[in-house]
C-alpha cells in the first residue's frame, strides 16, 4: 500500500470509525454495531449522540484548521517548522480566552473571536520576529524565538489560572488541549469563522504557491505579496483561533500534519492545503482516540498525546542534514 | 513561436528617482526602452543597475517620478494586468525542492489563469512551446534542483516565456554560470528577440553585453552616462570612466559589435 493511499483512503476510514466506536468507557464496537441495527441500550446511544458524535466532529474540524494553518504558515515563513502550536499562535489565542473568563464571561458565543483576536495578536509577534529574522533564514532561530514567545504567553496563562480559582476551574482541562465534553453549540459557534476561512484558503493558495519562487518573482506574475501576507495572516487566526476555543492550545499538529500532506504529496503549497483536508482530521481523530484508551478508564488530555507523538518528529526534521527548503 | 506582441508596448521612466532606505540611488531618470531590441544595462557595482530593474518591474515603487507602461503609471494598472505585458526574472528567486522544470514553467501562466479554472489547452501550449524554444522539453519533468546551472537558468527564462508578454526584464541572466551555460543562455535570449519581444537585461559582464545586445545603457553614480548601439557607446574613455580599466578595442569580424582586449588596471586614479 503507497504512502498516499494509506493517507487518503484506509487511515481516515480507520481513525473516523476507531473515533466513533472506541472509548475510554464501556460502550464498545459491539454496542455500536447493535444501536446501528435499532436495538442498542440508552446508554450506548447517550454515549453515541452525546459525546462520540460531536467529539468526533469537533475533531475533524479542528484537525483542519490546524492543519491548513500550519501548512500555510510554513509556506509563509517558508520554514517546515513554523506551526501555530511552537509559534505562540496558539498561546495568544489561549491567554485570551483565559483573560476573558478571569474578567468574568462564561459565554461560549464569544469565546471564538475572543479566541481569534489572540490568535491574530500572536501571528503579528510571528511576523515581527520573522522580520527581525534577518536575511539568514535560519529556520531554526524564528522557531526558537517563536517557543519563546509562546512559553512566555503560556506562563501568563497559568500565572492567571494560579491567581484566579474560578478561572482555573473553569479552564484546567481546556488549556492542555482537549476535545472531550464538548457540546454541538460550541461546534456549530466556530463554523461561520471556518467557512470563511475556508475560502479565503481557496483564494491565498495560487498566490502563495507562487511566492515559493520568491517575492519578486510573485510580483512578476502580477501578484502582490504585501496583501497575500494580510491574507494567509487574516486566516490562520481565523482557523487557529476557532480550533483554540473549541480544542485549547494543540502543538504539533500544525507541524506533523503538513509534513505528512508534503511527504505525500509534493512541496506545491495548493496539494498540500488539499491532503491537508484528508490528513488533519485522520491525525486528530487517531491521537484522541489514543487519549482514550492509553490510560483506559481514564483519559489523557489530547494535548499530552499530541506532544508526545509530535516532538520525536520535530526532532526528526530539525537532526535532517538539509534542512527542506520551501 | 508564435508570440503576443503585434502591437509594440513601450516601458519608459520619466524622471525617476528611486531610493533604498531614504538613501537615493537613482536621482532623476528618463529612458524610454527601444521596441523590439534587446538593451543591456551595465555599469559597476553599485551604479544602481539593479535598482533601476526594480522600478522599471514595479518591484519597488519610486520616491518620486513614475515608470510609464504603454503610456500609463505602472503602479495604477492592476497587477495583473502588467504582469500580461511585462515579464520579470528578478535575480532573488528561488524553487521549492522537488519542484519540476513544468511546473515552473506553468507557473507563467498565471496572470492569464483565474484561480478556480483548470489550465486551459491554450495554457498547455504555451507551455510546451516555452519547454520546445528553450530545449527543455526532455527535461520536463526532472525537478529542477537536479538540473545544472545553465538549465535551470533556462527553466526560469521559459516560465517567462510562458507568460506571453511582449516585454522582458531580466536581471542578471548568466550570474555565476560558466561561458558555455552563459552562451546558452544568451543565445536563447537572442531567439527571444527574433520573435519581437522588447527585453531589458542588467549584465555585468560588458563584452557580452556588447556580442549579445542591440543597444546599450551605460550608468553610473544613479544616472545614464551614454545609451545607444554598443558601438557607439563603448569607447576607451568610457571604459576607463565606467571601470577604471584601459583596454583596446577592435571590431567583432562576426558581428561588427567592439571587442575589449588588452585590458588591464588604469594607473591614473
Amino acid at each position: 500500500m503507497t504512502l498516499r493511499s494509506l493517507f487518503l483512503w484506509a487511515l481516515p476510514v480507520i481513525a473516523l470509525l476507531a473515533s466513533l466506536s472506541l472509548g475510554s468507557g464501556s460502550v464498545g464496537p459491539g454496542d455500536v454495531l447493535a444501536l446501528l441495527s435499532g436495538n442498542g441500550s440508552d446508554e450506548a446511544r447517550f454515549v453515541m449522540t452525546e459525546l462520540r458524535f460531536p467529539r468526533t466532529a469537533i475533531g475533524i474540524v479542528v484537525g483542519l484548521a490546524l492543519g491548513i494553518s500550519g501548512a500555510l504558515l510554513q509556506s509563509l515563513t517558508r520554514n517546515p517548522l513554523a506551526e501555530p502550536g511552537l509559534l505562540g499562535v496558539s498561546a495568544g489565542s489561549a491567554l485570551a480566552v483565559t483573560v476573558m473568563i478571569l474578567m468574568g464571561s462564561d459565554s461560549a458565543a464569544i469565546t471564538t473571536p475572543v479566541a481569534q483576536v489572540g490568535a491574530l495578536a500572536g501571528c503579528g509577534l510571528v511576523v515581527a520576529v520573522a522580520r527581525m529574522q534577518g536575511p539568514g533564514r535560519d529556520p531554526v532561530r524564528l522557531i526558537l524565538a517563536g517557543a519563546t514567545l509562546s512559553g512566555l504567553l503560556l506562563s501568563l496563562t497559568s500565572l492567571i489560572m494560579m491567581a484566579d480559582q474560578r478561572t482555573a476551574n473553569e479552564i484546567r482541562f481546556w488549556v492542555t488541549g482537549s476535545i472531550s465534553g464538548r457540546q454541538w453549540e460550541e461546534l456549530f459557534a466556530t463554523l461561520p469563522s471556518m467557512a470563511l476561512a475556508g475560502l479565503t484558503t481557496a483564494l491565498v493558495a495560487r498566490p502563495l504557491a507562487s511566492m515559493a519562487l520568491g517575492e519578486h518573482v510573485a510580483v512578476g506574475l502580477g501578484y502582490r505579496p504585501g496583501r497575500v501576507q494580510f491574507l494567509v495572516i487574516t486566516t490562520v487566526a481565523l482557523f487557529v483561533g476557532a480550533a483554540t476555543a473549541l480544542a485549547g492550545p494543540l502543538m504539533f499538529l500544525g507541524l506533523a500534519v503538513p509534513f505528512i500532506a508534503r511527504a505525500i504529496g509534493g512541496p506545491d503549497i495548493r496539494r498540500t492545503l488539499l491532503l491537508c483536508l484528508a490528513v488533519g482530521p485522520t491525525v486528530l481523530l487517531l491521537a484522541d482516540t489514543l487519549c482514550r484508551l492509553l490510560v483506559a478508564p481514564s483519559e489523557l488530555p489530547l494535548g499530552v498525546t499530541t506532544a508526545l507523538l509530535g516532538a520525536p518528529l520535530m526532532v526528526m526534521i530539525v537532526r535532517r542534514h538539509r534542512m527542506p527548503t520551501l | 513561436m508564435t508570440d503576443a506582441n503585434s502591437a509594440n508596448p513601450t516601458l519608459a521612466t520619466r524622471n525617476l528617482r528611486m531610493a533604498h532606505d531614504h538613501h537615493t540611488v537613482i536621482e532623476d531618470l528618463s529612458l524610454t526602452l527601444s521596441p523590439g531590441r534587446v538593451t543591456a544595462i551595465v555599469g559597476p557595482n553599485g551604479c544602481g543597475k539593479s535598482t533601476l530593474l526594480h522600478g522599471l518591474a514595479r518591484v519597488h515603487h519610486p520616491a518620486g517620478g513614475s515608470v510609464l507602461l504603454d503610456g500609463g503609471d505602472i503602479h495604477r494598472q492592476p497587477s495583473r494586468e502588467v504582469a500580461r505585458r511585462l515579464a520579470l526574472l528578478p535575480q532573488d528567486k528561488d524553487a521549492p525542492q522537488g519542484l519540476t522544470v513544468r511546473d515552473l514553467v506553468g507557473f507563467g501562466r498565471h496572470p492569464h489563469q483565474d484561480w478556480f479554472r483548470p489550465p486551459s489547452p491554450e495554457d498547455r501550449a504555451a507551455v510546451d512551446s516555452a519547454l520546445g524554444a528553450a530545449r527543455l522539453e526532455e527535461l520536463a519533468e526532472r525537478p529542477l534542483d537536479t538540473l545544472s546551472g545553465g538549465q535551470r537558468q533556462r527553466a526560469w527564462i521559459a516560465m517567462s516565456m510562458a507568460q506571453h508578454t511582449p516585454l522582458l526584464l531580466l536581471d542578471e541572466p548568466t550570474t555565476a554560470l560558466d561561458l558555455g551555460h552563459q552562451i546558452e543562455v544568451f543565445e536563447l535570449i537572442r531567439q527571444l528577440a527574433a520573435t519581437g519581444r522588447t527585453i531589458a537585461m542588467v549584465i555585468h559582464d560588458l563584452p557580452s553585453a556588447c556580442r549579445y545586445a542591440d543597444h546599450l545603457i551605460a550608468m553610473k553614480e544613479g544616472a545614464i552616462i551614454s545609451a545607444g548601439t554598443p558601438g557607439e557607446v563603448v569607447t576607451r574613455a568610457l571604459v576607463r570612466d565606467l571601470y577604471g580599466v584601459e583596454c583596446d578595442l577592435l571590431e567583432d569580424p562576426a558581428t561588427g559589435s567592439p571587442l575589449l582586449i588588452n585590458m588591464r588596471r588604469s594607473t591614473d586614479p
